[in-house]
């Protein structure tokens, strides 16, 4: 079965798809002040490949990327919050573009898997024997 | 084999692979990082030879023009040099051929180089003086139209390079033009997108390069450009953007000062306007929706930054948005008495 990057009509698709996508977190009390106005270029890039690993494109992020891509942010408070509410925007992104429910919970999950690195702490299953 | 010429070194590609695997593998340091086409971390330029099939997917029209790539996605089927995508052009040799007062802080100069100096209209390039004094200006005139390249220079306090020029410059003063950079510029096609220019002080001359490129091309969708400056003693080109506005039922031109009164007694022209308040809360009102239009910016450094923003969240794709922000060597402190 083709991945939801492929369905959804590959590069251009996601490109367009983050505009709409970063428009929202730049407009989101919540999260916006974590952006910096100066490097708009570089920020809608990172989200595009992003956007591209959870939609099952061609990716070759790793979640120690993940974790040095981040770590500015979490020592200014980025937090499980901020995730979720990157989450939410990312379900409201698809959602307008036509993806199903289903198919938007499995995006979650995939960016749910990351979640961890992305705040910079051991992964869950190693936190939860402590 | 396709080979890679990088700064001195050749790498011959094996079948089938990225550009920036062959350089990996010979050891070259080249940045990079997703190696899926996203993250543009290993953007570069074709200086001679084809641009690689596919590998400018997802890059601004600009950028394309520009001949950026991304390494990552290149394939080359023939040879290729490439250089980091902000690397300066060669230096070429100027000479001064008019030197124009335009307003109380706005000085117009004209060059013509010694052999041809491949640029668009609006990007930037860096003057040399003869003992290597270096400043960057934009450019104002058109490649192809004009045959001499213009900059508009604004005077600033104890400025080197803008006082020389202002006081003692002369017509056939040798000096030198390094560049181009920059990407506000205009790319033909597209004739019936919206463009919305905005400028302060000298952010003017890239725009104005761009609106006659514009027109020159047949561009029919509307053209909206707002020169903001502090008070009206700040606006130049006045007469010749006027009557561009009359000539051409697609071209609009305001006028936003920050403070006083408007006294010109210049007719009034259709389609221009004169404003007083803050520029960025004038284009918010008259601009609510930029979805579909092509933006440029250019000038004030946070003002360029915080429309850049706006103009995106007010609906402009991230790819239509082009922003040139004019940074300002700072003054040297003024000689203390005991100096």
């Amino acid at each position: 079965m083709p991945s939801l990057y492929e369905q959804l009509g590959g590069e251009p698709a996601v490109a367009a798809a983050v505009d709409v996508f970063y428009r929202k977190m730049l407009t989101d009390d919540r999260v916006a002040h974590f952006f910096d106005a100066v490097d708009m270029d570089g920020q809608i890039a990172k989200q595009k490949g992003f956007l591209t690993m959870v939609l099952g494109g061609p990716s070759n992020y790793t979640g120690k990327d993940m974790r040095a891509g981040h770590k500015h942010l979490v020592a200014r408070g980025l937090n499980d919050s901020h995730v979720d509410v990157v989450i939410e925007h990312l379900g409201a992104t698809l959602a307008e573009l036509g993806v199903g429910a289903a198919a938007i919970a499995q995006v979650a999950a995939i960016a749910n898997s990351v979640r961890d690195d992305v705040l910079d702490r051991p992964a869950r299953t190693a936190a939860a024997k402590n | 084999m396709a080979v890679v010429h990088h700064e001195g070194r050749s790498v011959e590609l094996a079948s089938g692979e990225s550009v920036l695997d062959g350089l990996l593998r010979a050891g070259i340091d080249a940045p990079h990082s997703c190696r899926a086409g996203h993250c543009q971390t290993c953007l570069a330029r074709v200086v001679r030879g084809d641009v690689p099939v596919g590998s400018q997917e997802g890059l601004k029209p600009t950028w394309r023009a520009l001949g950026l790539f991304l390494t990552c996605r290149a394939r080359p089927t023939g040879d290729l040099e490439m250089a980091a995508p902000d690397a300066l052009g060669l230096e070429v040799g100027a000479r001064i051929v008019d030197v124009a007062r335009l307003s109380h802080d706005v000085v117009r100069l004209r060059l013509t180089t010694d052999a041809p100096f491949e640029h668009c209209g609006g990007q930037f390039a860096t003057l040399v003086r003869s003992d290597g004094l270096a400043r960057s200006y934009s450019v104002a005139s058109l490649p192809g139209r004009d045959e001499f390249i213009e900059m508009h220079v604004r005077l600033v306090t104890n400025g080197a390079m803008s006082g020389w020029i202002a006081r003692d410059a002369c017509v056939g003063d040798r000096v030198a033009l390094r560049g181009p950079a920059g990407e506000c510029f205009h790319v033909p096609g597209r004739r019936e997108q919206p463009l919305l220019l905005i400028g302060t002080g000298t952010g003017l001359a890239p725009l104005r390069a761009i609106v006659h490129d514009a027109l020159r091309d047949g561009h029919t969708g509307r053209i909206q450009l707002v020169h903001g400056a502090l008070d009206e003693r700040g606006f130049y080109l006045v007469d010749e953007l006027s009557a561009l506005a009359r000539e051409h039922a697609n071209f609009e031109y305001a006028r936003c000062m920050l403070r006083g009164e408007h006294l010109s007694t210049t007719p009034a022209s259709p389609r221009t306007s004169v404003h007083v308040g803050a520029l960025d809360a004038r284009v918010r009102a008259a601009f609510p929706n930029l979805k579909g239009w092509r933006v440029f910016l250019c000038g004030h450094p946070e003002l360029v930054v915080a429309l850049r923003k706006w103009a995106f969240i007010a609906g402009a794709a991230s790819k239509d948005i082009h922003a040139d922000a004019f940074v300002t060597k700072p003054a040297p402190l003024p000689r203390t008495a005991t100096s």
